[in-house]
C-alpha cells in the first residue's frame, strides 16, 4: 500500500524516531494500511512496524487525532467494535447500517449510502444473507470486556 | 480425529458456506467438530487496530473456553481469528503477569492450551497418503493457483506455520489429489482484507493483481483458505473486472471445497453452488 | 630479613591530588621489611630511575615496591631499571595507586588510608619473593599456513624470502582462493588471476615452501616453536609424479555433467579434472564422489588414455607429520547461503529474494564468474535460464549482512565496492544494458573507495536508489524487482533480467573444529578472534598461532595482503631467536606431593599440564606425577584452584604471597 500512502512507513517510522509522534499520528498511512503483516516479516532490524501502526492508530483515535481524510475507515472499525461490544459476534446487517449511517451523517453521500444495496438480493438469493444475525449468549461479560480494556467508542 | 471448532463471525455470516463446505468435508474424512460454547469474536482488525488490550482479551477468552470444554487441539478456519488467537497465546506464554491479568478480564482462566490450528493442518493431521487414497474423483482438469492470503503464514515469529515467503504446504495437498496447482508470484500478496466496506478501491486494486497473476500463469481457479480473501476474490470479482476492464471467470474455492470434491461431495453438499463465481463442477 | 624500598609517585597531579604522598611515604618507612620510603614526581622518568638504582645501591635493597600507576604502564620500564641495577627483575612489586586509588576516589583521607593499605599489601607479597628466570624454549624454525588464497600465498612468500622453510596447506585441488575465481578487482580493475597467478607459480616453485593441495590440517600437538602438525593428504587418484598435465583424461571422462565448484555451479566439469587452467599445481584431480570407477567400478577411460599411466585408483589419503615452530591461519571466506537451508537455527535464508527458485537471481561470486574472461560463458554475460545477454541487472545490497533478524549483524565490508564495480563491468560489456542498485548505505572507506564508487555512478552511469528490495519474483521470463528508495519515498520497480544478490561474508566451512585443534577462539559468527582488535590484529591468544585475511573478519584483498605480511613478520619475530623466552609467572607442581589425581590436567584450559612417569635408575617406575610443559602454560591458577593437594603453585603468585597479603590486610 506504500504507493498510496501520503508518508511510507519508513519515513512514519524516522518521524517517530525524531520524536514528531503529532505528524505520524495525523497521517493518513496508518489508515491505509491493511495490516498484512509484511514489513514486519521483512524488517533485517527486527522493527515491528505492524504493531507500530496499531499503536499509532489506537492512539490517533483515543486522542481524535485521525486523519480526517481516512474518516470512513476509522468510522467502520469502530462500528464493527461497537457491534461486537452489543452482541458478542458479528451482526453484518447490524454492521453496515451502522456504518452507511454514520458514513452518512457526516458526507451526506446518497450514492455511498445505497452502494453495494444491490448487493443484499444477491446474498439473500445464496443463503448468505442473516437478517436476525446470531448473538453470544452472556452479552454480558463481553461488555465487561470492553469496559476493562477501557474501549469508549467515542469521536 | 476430534477437534474443538471455533467458527469465527465470518463463517456464521455471510461466508457460512465455508462453514458448509468444511463441515461437509470434514465429516467425509471422519473428523468431529465440536463447536466451542458461546463463543465470541476474536476481534479481527478492529480490536488490533483501536485496543490492544482488546485484541488480546477477546481471544484470550475463546482460548479459556476451549479449554474449560475441554479440548486440547481447536480448528480455527479463519486465518485472521487463528492468527489473533495464537498472537494471544504467545503473549500470554511468555508473560504469566499478563496472563493472569486478562484471565480477571475476561471471567475465565487461561492456560497453555488450546493448540489452535488452521484448516491446511488439519488436512496434514489426516495425512496426504489418506487424502490421496481417499480420492474418488481425480482433479485433472483443475489448475488452482494456491492463495494464502496474509495472515496464515505472517508474521513468521507468531503463526510459525509453512514457509512465509515461498509456502507449498496448499500446494501438496491440492497435488495429491489429482490437480496441477500452478506456479505464481501472488501466494501470499494482500487482498485488501477487512477494507471491502471502508476502502472498496484498495480491494478493488490488489485483489484485482491476485486475479491477474493468477490468469497470467494458467491458473483456472483459485485455492483460498480465508473468508475473507473468499469475499474480495470472489463476490468482488465481478467489481474488479469492472474496475480493470476485463473478464477472469476464476471460481474461487475453499480448500475444502477441492478436498471436497475429490472425495466426490456434489455441488450442494460443499455449497459451491453458492458462489458468486461458478466454476465447471457446478 | 627483607631490605625492601618503597617509592611513591606523585604522577605529578594524578596521585598527589588525591592521595597526601608525604604521609603515606611515612607510613610505609615504618612497615615490617622496608629498609627505606622514597618519593618522586615522577618515578617512571629517567630521574626516578635512577634514584631507584641509587637506592637499591646504596641500602642492598632486596626487593622493590613501586607505588604508582597500572603495571600495564610501565611494569616492563620498572623491571628494566631493576635489574640495570643488578637485582632480579622479579623482586619488584607494583602498588596501583592511581588507577585503583586516586582516580577513583575524592575523600583525600580515605585515598591516602587505602594508598598505605595497598602498598602494605605489595610490602608482604615483596617479602616471599624469589629471584626467577626466564623461561627458554627451543623453536623450530619452519611455518605452517593454513590456506592458500592471496593472504596465505601472501604470508607463505613472505616467511620463505625471510628464509626460512613454509609448510602451505591447501583444502582444494589448488591454490588461489577466491580471488582466483574474480573477475577484475576494486578499485584497479586489473584482472585478478593476471595479478595472483604469478603469485600462485612463486609459490608453487618457491624452493622453500613445501605444498599440501588438496589437503587438510587432521590434529595439531604441541606449542609455539614446537609445533606437531598431522596433515591429511587427500586421494587425488592421479599420481603427481608421473602425471604431466595434459588435460587428455579430462576429454575422455564421459561424465561432464557436473556442477562445477570452482564456477559456483554456473559451469560443469567432468568427473576428472582441473579445477581452472591456471591452477597451481596443474594437475588433475578425480572426483570419488561422481567417479563411475571408483563408484561402481565401470569406465575407467581416462586411465586407458593417459599415456604416462599417471591414474592410479588404487589411491588413498595419506597421513603426512611436519614439524614446525609458528602457524598462520588463512582459511578465508565462504558466501552466506541464501537459500532456505541453513547451519544454524539463528538464519533464516532470503524467500523473498526467489534465489534457488529463479535461474537468473544469482549471488556474486556467481555474477564474478559469468563475467570473467576465463569463465564458463567466456566473459560473455549470459544469463543462466536462457544464454541471453541481459539488458537490465539489478544488484541487491546488503543480503544477509547487517541483518538482526535473519541474518548475520555485521556489515560484511567489501560488498558496496565490489557493487560498483559489478555495475561498471557489466556496464563496459553491455553498452546499452541498465545497472540498478538498491542500498542502504555506501561504505567506501579505502584509498580512492568513494571515488571509484562515485565514477560508477557519474561515468558509468549506474542507478543508485537507497532503500531495500521487498520482493522479487517472475513474469513473462523477466524479474519483477519490488524495492523502494527512501530519499524519494516512493516505491520502485524494476522489470530485470538478471538480479545479483550482495551476499553476506562468513568465515569458510570447517574453521571452527580447525579453531579447536589451534586452541584459537572464534566469535558467534566464526570469526578466529585477534589478541586485540587494535594493536595485536594478527596475534591470537595461542601464543605461535597467527590469523590474517578474511578468516579474522570480512576485509578485501588489500587488508589480507596487508595482514598477511603482518603475519609473516610476527613469525619472522618468533623465530630471530633460536630459543624463545616466555615471562617465568607460570605454574609449577611439587612432584614430590603431587597424587596424581589429574585433575589439572583435565582443567588447563591449555593443554599445558601432561601426565609423567619418575622412574628410577633402573627403569622401575616410582611414581605418576603432574608436570606442566613451561612453554605452554599461561599462568591462568586453574590447576592451584583445583588441585586437592595444594601440590600446584605459581612463580610469583605463590599461595604463601596471596595469603602473605590477605593478613596484612585483616
Amino acid at each position: 500500500m506504500a504507493a498510496h500512502m501520503d508518508i511510507p512507513p519508513s519515513r512514519l517510522m524516522r518521524l517517530l524516531q525524531l520524536g514528531d509522534g503529532a505528524s505520524a499520528l495525523r497521517a493518513g498511512s496508518i489508515w491505509q494500511c491493511v495490516s498484512c503483516q509484511t514489513c514486519a516479516t521483512r524488517c533485517p532490524k527486527k522493527v515491528d512496524c505492524a504493531a507500530v501502526m496499531d499503536a499509532l492508530r489506537q492512539l490517533a483515535f483515543e486522542r481524535g487525532a485521525a486523519s480526517p481524510g481516512e474518516r470512513r475507515t476509522v468510522l467502520f472499525q469502530r462500528a464493527f467494535l461497537d457491534n461486537i461490544r452489543r452482541n458478542g459476534r458479528l451482526n453484518e446487517i447490524e454492521l453496515i447500517g451502522a456504518f452507511k449511517g454514520m458514513v452518512f451523517l457526516r458526507d451526506r453521500s446518497l450514492p455511498f449510502l445505497f452502494r453495494d444495496a444491490g448487493l443484499a438480493p444477491r446474498l439473500q438469493k445464496r443463503r448468505k444473507l442473516h437478517l436476525l444475525g446470531e448473538k453470544a449468549r452472556d452479552r454480558g461479560v463481553v461488555a465487561r470486556i470492553f469496559a476493562r480494556a477501557g474501549y469508549g467508542g467515542a469521536q | 480425529m476430534n477437534l474443538g471448532y471455533y467458527p469465527g463471525c465470518a463463517l456464521h455470516g455471510s461466508s457460512n458456506d465455508y462453514e458448509q463446505s468444511l463441515r461437509a468435508c470434514l465429516g467425509a474424512l471422519d473428523v468431529t467438530l465440536a463447536e466451542i460454547d458461546d463463543w465470541i469474536c476474536c476481534g479481527a482488525t478492529s480490536a488490533h487496530s483501536l485496543n490492544h488490550k482488546l485484541a488480546i482479551a477477546l481471544p484470550a477468552r475463546n482460548l479459556a473456553l476451549a479449554h474449560r470444554q475441554g479440548h486440547a487441539e481447536m480448528l480455527a478456519p479463519c486465518p485472521m481469528c487463528s492468527m489473533q488467537l495464537l498472537r494471544a497465546a504467545q503473549a500470554m506464554a511468555s508473560d504469566h503477569g499478563l496472563r493472569a491479568e486478562i484471565s480477571e478480564m475476561v471471567e475465565a482462566e487461561v492456560n497453555s492450551g488450546p493448540r489452535v490450528l488452521n484448516l491446511i493442518q488439519v488436512f496434514q493431521h489426516v495425512g496426504l497418503d489418506k487424502l490421496k487414497a481417499a480420492v474418488r474423483t481425480p482433479l485433472k482438469d483443475l489448475k488452482p493457483a494456491c492463495y494464502y492470503g496474509c495472515l496464515l503464514v505472517r508474521p513468521p515469529t507468531v503463526v510459525d506455520f509453512d514457509d512465509a515467503e515461498q509456502p507449498t504446504s496448499m500446494e501438496a495437498i491440492v497435488a495429491a489429489l489429482g490437480a496441477k496447482p500452478v506456479e505464481w508470484s501472488y501466494k501470499t500478496e494482500c487482498c485488501g482484507a477487512g477494507m471491502t466496506m471502508s476502502k472498496t478501491e484498495t480491494v478493488l486494486e490488489l485483489s484485482g493483481r491476485i486475479l491477474a497473476n493468477a490468469a497470467a500463469h494458467g491458473a483456472n481457479c483459485l485455492v483460498v483458505a480465508c473468508p475473507m480473501c473468499h469475499v474480495n476474490l470472489d463476490m468482488k470479482q465481478g467489481a474488479i473486472e469492472e474496475f480493470l476492464g476485463t473478464k477472469f471467470g476464476l471460481p474461487i474455492y475453499y480448500l475444502s471445497d477441492i478436498v471436497g470434491m475429490a472425495l466426490g461431495l456434489s455441488a450442494g453438499d460443499l455449497g459451491t453452488d453458492r458462489h458468486f463465481v461458478l466454476g465447471g463442477q457446478n | 630479613m627483607s631490605r625492601i624500598g618503597v617509592f611513591v609517585c606523585w604522577c605529578g597531579e594524578n596521585i598527589a591530588r588525591t592521595v597526601d604522598v608525604q604521609k603515606v611515604v611515612d607510613a610505609c618507612a615504618e612497615l615490617p621489611g622496608v629498609r627505606s620510603a622514597q618519593h618522586y614526581k615522577y618515578m617512571c622518568s629517567d630521574p626516578g630511575q635512577a634514584m631507584i638504582r641509587a637506592q637499591i645501591a646504596s641500602e642492598k635493597l632486596d626487593g622493590v615496591v613501586v607505588a604508582s600507576c597500572s603495571p600495564h604502564m610501565h611494569l616492563k620500564t620498572f623491571r628494566r631499571a631493576v635489574a640495570a641495577a643488578g637485582l632480579n627483575p622479579y623482586l619488584l612489586e607494583m602498588a596501583n595507586i592511581r588507577e585503583q586509588c586516586s582516580w577513583v576516589h575524592h575523600d583525600k583521607g580515605q585515598a591516602t588510608d587505602k594508598a598505605i593499605e595497598l602498598i602494605g599489601l605489595s610490602v608482604a607479597k615483596a617479602r616471599f619473593d624469589r629471584s626467577l628466570k626466564p623461561i627458554r624454549v627451543p623453536v623450530t624454525r619452519r611455518a605452517l599456513v593454513i590456506g592458500g588464497g592471496v593472504a596465505g600465498i601472501q604470508a607463505a612468500l613472505d616467511i620463505a624470502d625471510s628464509g626460512y622453510e613454509v609448510v602451505l596447506v591447501e583444502r582444494d585441488p589448488s591454490i588461489g582462493g577466491k580471488m582466483a575465481g574474480l573477475s577484475e578487482t576494486f578499485p584497479t580493475l586489473d584482472c585478478s588471476q593476471c595479478i595472483l597467478t604469478p603469485r600462485m607459480v612463486e609459490a608453487g616453485q618457491h624452493p622453500r615452501i613445501r605444498l599440501y593441495t588438496y589437503s587438510e590440517v587432521e590434529g595439531v600437538d604441541g606449542f609455539i616453536g614446537n609445533f606437531k602438525v598431522t596433515i591429511r593428504q587427500k586421494a587425488r587418484y592421479v599420481d603427481m609424479s608421473k602425471c604431466t598435465g595434459c588435460g587428455e583424461c579430462s576429454k575422455v571422462c564421459p561424465l561432464k555433467r557436473n556442477l562445477s565448484e570452482f564456477d559456483y555451479g554456473m559451469g560443469m566439469r567432468p568427473a576428472i579434472y582441473m579445477p581452472f587452467p591456471q591452477a597451481v599445481p596443474a594437475r588433475p584431480v578425480i572426483d570419488k564422489k561422481t567417479c563411475a570407477k571408483i563408484i561402481r567400478n565401470g569406465c575407467g577411460l581416462c586411465e586407458k588414455k593417459c599415456a604416462p599411466g599417471a591414474i592410479r585408483f588404487d589411491d588413498t589419503d595419506k597421513m603426512v607429520e611436519e614439524q614446525v615452530g609458528a602457524i598462520v591461519v588463512a582459511t578465508g571466506y565462504k558466501l552466506y547461503d541464501i537459500g532456505r537451508e541453513q547451519n544454524s537455527s539463528k538464519l533464516r535464508g532470503y524467500g523473498e529474494y526467489g534465489y534457488g527458485k529463479y535461474k537468473d537471481v544469482i549471488d556474486a561470486l556467481q555474477f564474478e564468474r559469468l563475467i570473467s574472461a576465463s569463465g564458463p560463458t567466456n566473459g560473455e554475460l549470459k544469463r543462466p535460464s536462457d544464454g541471453k545477454i541481459p539488458r537490465k541487472v539489478v544488484f541487491i545490497s546488503c543480503v544477509g549482512s547487517r541483518d538482526n533478524a535473519k541474518g548475520l549483524a555485521y556489515c560484511s565490508k567489501i560488498c558496496c565496492m565490489y557493487t560498483a564495480k559489478h555495475t561498471m563491468l557489466y556496464r563496459h560489456k553491455v553498452h546499452s544494458g541498465e545497472a540498478h542498485v538498491f542500498y542502504m548505505d555506501i561504505r567506501a572507506g579505502g584509498k580512492g573507495y568513494d571515488e571509484f564508487v562515485r565514477r560508477a555512478i557519474e561515468q558509468d552511469g549506474a542507478k543508485y536508489y537507497r532503500g531495500r528490495v521487498s520482493k522479487v519474483t517472475q513474469e513473462n521470463g523477466k524479474l519483477i524487482v519490488r524495492g523502494a528508495d527512501t530519499l524519494a519515498g516512493i516505491p520502485v520497480t524494476i522489470e530485470a533480467d538478471m538480479v545479483v544478490l550482495a551476499a553476506a561474508m562468513r568465515p569458510a566451512d570447517g574453521v571452527a573444529e580447525l579453531a579447536q585443534k589451534l586452541n584459537v577462539g572464534y566469535d558467534e559468527f566464526g570469526f578466529l578472534l585477534e589478541s586485540h582488535p587494535k594493536l595485536r590484529p594478527v596475534e591470537t591468544n595461542s601464543a605461535g598461532v597467527f590469523v590474517c585475511g578474511a578468516c579474522q573478519a570480512p576485509k578485501d584483498i588489500p587488508e589480507a595482503v596487508a595482514q598477511a605480511s603482518a603475519a609473516a613478520s610476527k613469525v619472522a619475530v618468533t623465530f630471530a631467536a633460536t630459543e624463545l623466552t616466555r615471562e617465568p609467572e607460570i605454574a609449577h607442581i611439587n612432584e614430590q606431593t603431587c597424587a596424581a589425581c589429574f585433575a589439572c590436567v583435565r582443567t588447563c584450559p591449555y593443554h599445558a599440564v601432561e601426565k609423567a612417569e619418575i622412574r628410577a635408575r633402573n627403569g622401575a617406575l616410582i611414581k605418576h606425577t603432574a608436570r606442566v610443559n613451561p612453554g605452554l602454560c599461561m599462568g591462568c591458577g586453574t590447576c592451584v584452584a583445583v588441585c586437592p593437594s595444594k601440590s600446584a603453585d605459581i612463580e610469583g603468585f605463590s599461595e604463601e604471597e596471596i595469603y602473605s597479603m590477605v593478613e596484612a590486610l585483616a
